[in-house]
């Protein structure tokens, strides 16, 4: 069995976004890339069924900032094998970077077939589409999104998808493989892999490197941004000020005099 | 003494290995570890197992889980085996490596480390933005690069935390008082890696020794004084095997020393009782007991009075080895949490400030009271917060 | 329909959800602005009755065959496709559910057009359409615009209140249906959440608890304001993955909306997938020891402050009012 999991970069939230001066992207000298969480928990998906059928683990991503401590720490946590497309231009939308992958899986030796296809389901970043639909259709694959649990059935020919619903409704799909899948949530949190593991797999591993493919359509109509900016509270909230004593006061005030309690 | 490179296989090969093997099984470690009787592999037994080739029993266990690496142990040991320096840090490693799955908070906590350079996952840019508040100018080396006698390494508690940042405000204005000539790294600093290492991580400790090393050779100063007494261990017992060789103090005994012209200073009375909690890093490990008795004494009106258990004696606050971010865990386990075994101890001496001088402390004694419904009687301030408030006109 | 506003009405298990009413509020104004019809696109399997419920569009366009039955974004993309290539309206608004979520990436490569994802509202500007798009878990918002037609545009809910697109007129309804291949995608069945201790949605009070709340040892404190306050706790998505609180108990995309008459959230950042869950609470409190916390943008009063510290002095005040007011 083999599986391949596609991995994007983000911007880390954690550290405050600038904007660049144009006033339409983010400032990326300012900006730390994460894995986008999804996409972690695509990966520990994948692995916990490498540890239940013992499938073959493949990653694949665009290169991008940080992306090689996430590809070694993918290889530290048990992935078999881990390229990178490079020499694309940057930066890149969701849907341009969609376009390269699916149309460089065919054409690097190794990564299809593939039974499964996993990926996050929705990264913070994609404004303008979404990564697994774009390989589903490039590919002519069935998919199915938003999905946080996986069981393959004895055949290998199908796999039984939990895709989350409003409300905690779970459905049940049943879906013929080879198939992509958005991974909203593994079935476990993403496990820790001791620092140590990473360094040696830095010394001891390497990260593939494919270029980026020629591409074969014409391009696909772009979104454009016009202005971006930082999303300030819009201040219409009143904050209490005071020490712990005195915001409980006026807390209880307000809440009494509209008939909380 | 290098430590960093005796392993679980080489342990026959050094003088600190060896030393392990001339355990006695009397099981004093595991009569003073605060935690000895929820532990399935106290030392003694994780000893006797190792000899009996069968330490995997050890790793397979969550026993280790428990062990907030005090130095009870190795304090006591009448071998002096350097439990908790050496042995119980590589079977942490190796317990880490077979459970299942970590506490989620320990595993943030470690990721966030690695990432941003501090436990709570705050960005690595906010690190000096204390230093606007601290009302004394603070020089920050990235942005001065003139040599300054002390690289004062504040830490990430002391810089994140509001509670922390109260410590490092005092800390700021006597540095300022006494003419000290210091400077931070700001943004620069990243955790001394300390509790990682002790913890689970001596990975992600080489990785932030390597950092922390390259920063400190960018600037020049004599020494190092910082408010964290685990980062001052990581820099006293591993740093020296990378080349760190500058002077070390912990700000207390730092601040000892300038005692003669401190006492002037402390021009304000603050008449309380006060009870003085010896943290295990500053006090077992490092026997400074004295220094911050004496600035105690040195603030007019004070009174110190003396917990059942002092000096090496003194329980933990159950924050090290991890146990900062395994409350869950240990709740759900149902063990009792170090912390209110401490305060409990402390509201019992009848002082109204529990006085400590580790940042891990104050956050833990201060959720503590709270629980036991003690904080209307007792405070917790650090050593520096009272001289700083007897300092104040 | 060239040229016109259209919406997908988004239809699950027999019922129009909210959020299709949301997007024919917004539509109805585009369409209004620009001079053009509101044509909802339903689709369905013998769910033409539920066309009757879209009377604020002008017109419906309802699509019917089996394999529309269940959502399957695939096949409900190629349908839309199949409508729209030769009508070839101005913009179709979709939502951003997880009922709907992907349709518009599907229908966006299978037509060549693009789509906006992350709209929060939209507008008409110089006779173009203009988003206004919150992304990176609510932290920047920027104005996109998309230069084809049809233009997808996907829509956070809470764009505009549910109450403003419906309407009692009967539209006019146009059924039609579309060759669809097989699906390699079946749905076997659904699984209903465990009836709960608590109905979320009945309760009046709701306290609900975020990653900041740091612990699930703290978790009794906001138990202790729920009860001063007459409520229930809840959580967001990641106390919930945790496992601090039940399934049951999830606010937000993944669990359910709820409206009390107040909703006191307690360390939780506001990410949309929360906001859509609570954000027609009637009188919403935030705790939160960023001051820049998005959530801070839906409360009406706001506590700057570490939630651990907060909530003992909160919980006892509010007993201490209710003592007095008893005693009076």
């Amino acid at each position: 069995m083999h599986i391949l999991v596609l991995l994007k970069m983000v911007p880390d939230v954690v550290e405050d976004l600038e904007i660049a001066s144009d006033g339409k992207a983010l400032d990326l000298d300012y900006l730390r890339m994460i894995l986008s969480e999804s996409d972690d928990h695509a990966l520990e998906q994948a692995l916990l069924l490498k540890e239940r059928h013992g499938a073959k683990l493949t990653v694949l991503a665009l290169d991008a900032p940080e992306v090689d401590d996430a590809l070694f720490t993918a290889l530290a946590k048990g992935v078999d094998r881990v390229l990178k497309i490079v020499g694309a231009d940057t930066p890149l939308s969701t849907r341009q970077a969609a376009r390269i992958i699916s149309q460089a899986i065919p054409r690097i030796p190794g990564l299809i077939p593939a039974d499964l296809i996993l990926t996050g389901v929705q990264a913070i970043d994609d404004l303008d589409g979404l990564i697994a639909p774009v390989v589903a259709h490039e590919l002519d694959l069935p998919f199915v999104g938003i999905v946080t649990g996986i069981t393959l059935d004895d055949t290998g020919k199908t796999a039984l998808a939990i895709r989350e619903f409003p409300g905690g409704v779970r459905g049940e799909f049943e879906v013929t493989l080879p198939a992509v899948l958005g991974i909203q949530a593994a079935e476990k949190p993403p496990r820790y892999v001791p620092v140590a593991k990473v360094r040696t797999a830095m010394k001891s591993q390497s990260i593939d490197c494919a270029p980026v493919p020629m591409l074969a359509d014409g391009g696909w109509p772009v979104v454009q941004v016009v202005e971006m900016k930082r999303n300030e509270p819009s201040g219409h909230v009143q904050l209490l000020e005071g020490d712990p004593e005195a915001v409980s006061e006026q807390l209880c005030g307000i809440l009494a005099g509209q008939g909380i309690f | 003494m290098s430590t960093c490179s005796v392993t679980l296989e080489n342990l026959a090969q050094s003088p600190e290995g060896r030393e392990i093997f001339t355990c006695l099984q009397c099981g004093v470690c595991a009569g003073t570890c605060p935690y000895g009787e929820v532990m399935d592999y106290p030392p003694r037994r994780m000893i006797a197992t190792m000899r009996a080739g069968m330490v995997e029993k050890v790793f397979t266990s969550d026993s280790l889980l428990a062990c907030v690496a005090c130095y009870a142990c190795m304090a006591k040991c009448p071998r002096g085996i350097h439990l908790t320096e050496i042995l119980l840090p590589l079977m942490k490693e190796q317990t880490l490596a077979h459970l299942p799955e970590l506490p989620g908070e320990l595993q943030r906590a470690l990721q966030n480390t690695l990432r941003y350079g501090n436990p709570m996952g705050e960005p690595s840019r906010k690190r000096a933005a204390w230093v606007k508040t601290a009302g004394v100018p603070i020089r920050i080396f990235a942005e001065d690069r003139r040599p300054a006698d002390v690289l004062w390494f504040v830490e990430c508690y002391t810089s994140y935390y509001p509670r922390g940042q109260d410590n490092s405000r005092a800390t700021a204005r006597l540095f300022h008082r006494l003419g000290i000539d210091f400077a931070i790294l700001g943004n620069e600093e990243k955790c001394a890696g300390e509790c990682g290492r002790l913890t689970w991580e001596p990975g992600l400790f080489e990785t932030l020794m390597d950092y922390n090393m390259a920063v400190f050779q960018k600037y020049q100063f004599n020494r190092v004084v910082t408010s964290c007494p685990h980062a001052h261990n990581a820099f006293k017992n591993r740093y020296p095997a990378l080349g760190f060789g500058w002077g070390l103090e912990h700000v207390t005994p730092f601040l000892a020393k300038y005692l003669e012209r401190l006492k002037p200073l402390l021009a304000r009375k603050l008449p309380r009782t006060v009870t003085y909690h010896d943290s295990c890093c500053l006090g077992r490990q490092n026997e400074f007991y004295e220094a911050p008795r004496q600035l105690l004494r040195a603030i007019p009106g004070v009174k110190l009075v003396e917990m059942v258990h002092s000096r090496v004696n003194a329980i933990c606050c159950g924050g090290g080895g991890g146990g900062m971010w395994l409350d869950t865990y240990f709740k759900a386990k149902g063990y009792e949490r170090l912390s209110e075994r401490r305060v409990r101890e402390a509201a019992a001496t009848g002082a109204e400030v529990l006085a400590v001088s580790c940042p891990y402390e104050v956050s833990r004694f201060e959720d503590a009271l709270k629980v036991l419904g003690y904080d209307k009687r007792m405070i917790v301030r650090d050593v520096t917060e009272l001289l700083a408030e007897a300092m104040e006109e | 329909m060239k040229g016109t506003i259209c919406v997908l009405a988004e239809q699950w298990r027999g019922r129009i959800s909210d959020v299709t009413y949301e997007a024919l509020a917004l539509g109805r104004e585009l369409a209004d602005e620009l001079g053009v019809p509101l044509t909802a696109i339903l689709t369905g399997c013998n769910a033409k009755d539920l066309a009757g419920k879209l009377g604020m569009a002008d017109s419906v366009l309802y699509v019917d065959h089996p394999l529309l039955a269940e959502p399957l974004p695939q096949t409900c993309a190629e349908a839309l496709a199949q409508v729209m290539e030769d009508r070839r309206p101005r913009a179709l608004l979709v939502s951003l559910t997880n009922v709907s979520l992907s349709v518009s990436t599907f229908l966006s490569v299978r037509m060549g057009v693009a789509a906006i994802n992350f709209c929060k509202d939209i507008k008409v500007l110089d006779g173009r359409l203009q988003s206004r798009c919150v992304m990176y878990g609510g932290k920047i918002e920027a104005t996109v615009e998309a230069h084809c037609e049809p233009a997808i545009l996907c829509l956070w809910p809470g764009s505009r209140p549910a109450d403003l697109g419906h309407s009692d007129r009967s539209p006019s309804v146009e059924v039609t249906t579309v060759a669809l291949q097989p699906s390699r995608v079946r749905l076997k069945r659904y699984v209903d959440p465990e009836a709960g201790d608590v109905d979320l949605t009945r309760q009046d009070v709701l306290v609900a608890v975020g990653r900041g709340i740091q612990d699930r040892g703290n978790l009794p404190l906001a138990e202790e304001l729920a009860k001063a306050l007459g409520g229930a706790v809840c959580g967001s998505r990641p106390v919930i993955d945790q496992g601090w609180l039940p399934i049951s108990r999830q606010v937000g995309k993944s669990g359910v909306t709820v409206k009390p008459k107040l909703y006191v959230a307690l360390g939780i950042s506001g990410a949309p997938e929360h906001i859509e869950g609570m954000k027609d609470a009637g009188l919403i409190v935030a705790v939160n020891s960023d001051p820049r916390a998005p959530i801070f943008n839906v409360a009406h009063y706001g506590i700057v402050g570490d939630v651990v510290e907060t909530l003992p002095g909160l919980t006892a005040a509010i007993e201490s009012r209710k003592a007095a007011s008893q005693h009076a």
